[in-house]
């Protein structure tokens, strides 16, 4: 078992639920083949720094897992074959980038539990607070 | 001519500065990362990574930024990962 994590960008034009049911099922993806799912974020929609598909938008979703190496290409697999996405990322965690997203995520439980903030802000805030930590 | 050449050499060599020159006080270039104990650098912090690109988005030399080659390697990863995910640019003009 392996830690990993996965970045995708699904495309603006489609509308807040289908976004969710497109996350779900790329999480329906992971746990199908015995992964299990450790932290998910949605970032929401970001200006792009560059035109992808001619979109200049994207909603950006983030999943952190654990399973074996052969889940990364069904999962880029499914990828691929949803129009939906327009870029993805997968990689595995090394120890140093293990260390660090457990702290992200428990700094990120932190705010969550003392204020029950709109989600918008409970998802930039504690990254900013990440990276004041770390990259000072 | 010539004379002329003499009086610009001597006009030159009277220049006086009123505090002196610091020639040999370069500060020493050191790597941030060695510094403060960061392991791990993070792709998803465009804001942060942008201290490594220049004006294009390229990204700067161990030479200028004092990064140590295993950082600069660290560094150069995580803003490729972040230009695919397109948090950063690949090409661009006048960034900051």
């Amino acid at each position: 078992m392996y830690n990993y994590e996965t970045v995708f960008i699904l495309t603006p034009v489609l509308s807040e639920p289908q976004m969710k049911e497109a996350v779900e099922k790329f999480k329906t993806v992971l746990t199908d083949n015995g992964a299990t799912i450790e932290n998910e974020e949605l970032w929401g929609m970001h200006k792009l720094a560059y035109p992808i598909q001619k979109k200049s938008t994207g909603f950006y979703a983030f999943l952190e897992f654990a399973g074996e190496p052969t889940i990364v290409s069904k999962l880029e697999t499914a990828y691929r074959r949803d129009e939906k996405v327009i870029r993805f990322l997968t990689f595995r965690q090394d120890k140093y980038a293990h260390e660090y997203a457990l702290k992200r995520r428990s700094l990120k439980k932190a705010p969550k539990a003392e204020e029950a903030a709109p989600a918008e802000t409970v998802e930039t805030a504690p990254q900013a607070e990440v990276n004041e930590v770390t990259n000072e | 001519m010539q004379g002329g050449n003499i009086t610009m050499a001597q006009a030159q060599s009277e220049i006086r500065y009123l505090t002196p020159l610091s020639v040999d006080t370069k500060k020493k270039k050191y790597c941030r990362f060695k510094r403060s104990g960061i392991k791990y650098i993070d792709y998803k912090d465009p804001d942060f990574l942008k201290k490594f690109l220049n004006e294009q988005g390229k990204i700067l030399p161990r030479r200028i930024t004092g990064t140590s080659l295993k950082f600069q390697r660290r560094v150069a990863r995580a803003i490729k990962r972040a230009r695919h995910l397109a948090l950063l640019p690949y090409v661009t003009d006048l960034m900051k």
